[in-house]
């Protein structure tokens, strides 16, 4: 285990690299979901007020 | 089945099929990682000449694969909305971009921590780096372009303009190794006649070649879904879909 860990002596080199890459992909993969939820509420609120304009 | 295309290209019918699509895309690609990972980092052998160092290249190949990969989509997109103005493809254009560039940041910042100890240089001014470089400041300039313009439609065009006077990039980041005497590898893969890598090399290479574009195709519908959302606020079915929420 821990030799796979270090990796012939590359573990910083390795290891910030995917760890990097894993950073990444997370951002691209929260992003819309954060987005997308915030601006289904955000046009909801909008709806709900617009509905109560017209009564 | 010319149907089928001509109603997903509609916004309404295109936010409700993608969403049962996502969590399939999503699946497949954790699958596709997973054993990307077991292959490349447990059963793949350590090379004789790069040691251990080379497994960032499970990441770096795939990543910088998919940058060119994404600006061909971009483009491809922008030529679509630009001739037929079909709204979706004005969409996928501009999602494409945010995602291509993250994935050629990935592809510059993990060539430069595997250059430090291969080359013993985190940067050179070498063709190949340089190039995708500039395909980085592309995406950057598509995407500054856009939000700059006001109106969603105009920018669109502005932009699919701009990705596609881009493309004159995209063979030279690919020859570059060839053109040129550069510092960066040949291709190992991609070049005619059988690959000259090793095949416990290139099949975990492979498998994070195919988790990472599933990785952009879910990560692209769920951009798309958004900016259709946004687009479409005031239609009767958003208005509909959102009295829902909450």
């Amino acid at each position: 285990m821990s030799e796979f860990l270090h990796m012939g002596g590359y573990a910083a080199y390795v290891w910030s690299s995917y760890g990097i890459a894993l950073v990444v992909l997370l951002a691209n993969l929260f992003a819309p979901i954060l987005a997308h939820r915030k601006l289904l509420t955000q046009l909801a609120r909008r709806h709900q007020r617009a509905r109560r304009m017209k009564r | 089945m010319l149907h089928f295309f001509h109603k997903l290209a509609s916004p309404k019918h295109f936010y409700r099929i993608s969403g049962n699509w996502i969590p399939w895309l999503g699946l497949a690609c954790f699958g596709f990682t997973l054993a990307g990972l077991y292959e490349g980092l447990l059963v793949a052998p350590t090379d004789y000449q790069q040691g251990d160092s080379y497994r960032i290249m499970f990441i770096h190949v795939p990543a910088a694969w998919m940058s060119l990969f994404i600006y061909m989509v971009m483009a491809g997109a922008g030529v679509i909305g630009l001739v037929w103005r079909i709204k979706l493809a004005e969409i996928m254009a501009i999602s494409s971009a945010h995602i291509g560039a993250s994935f050629t940041f990935l592809a510059l910042i993990t060539g430069s921590i595997w250059g430090k100890p291969m080359w013993g240089a985190w940067w050179v001014w070498d063709a190949r780096l340089t190039s995708e470089l500039i395909l980085l400041f592309l995406y950057l300039g598509v995407i500054a372009l856009y939000n700059a313009v006001e109106d969603s439609r105009t920018a669109a065009r502005a932009t699919s303009i701009l990705a596609l006077v881009g493309v004159v990039n995209i063979p030279i980041i690919h020859f570059s190794v060839e053109w040129w005497n550069t510092l960066h590898q040949g291709p190992t893969v991609t070049k005619f006649g059988a690959p000259s890598i090793d095949i416990h090399m290139l099949i975990p290479l492979l498998l994070m070649a195919v988790a990472f574009k599933l990785f952009y195709v879910m990560v692209l519908l769920m951009r798309a879904r958004v900016e259709v959302l946004q687009r479409e606020r005031n239609t009767g079915w958003v208005q509909e879909l959102v009295s829902d929420y909450e």
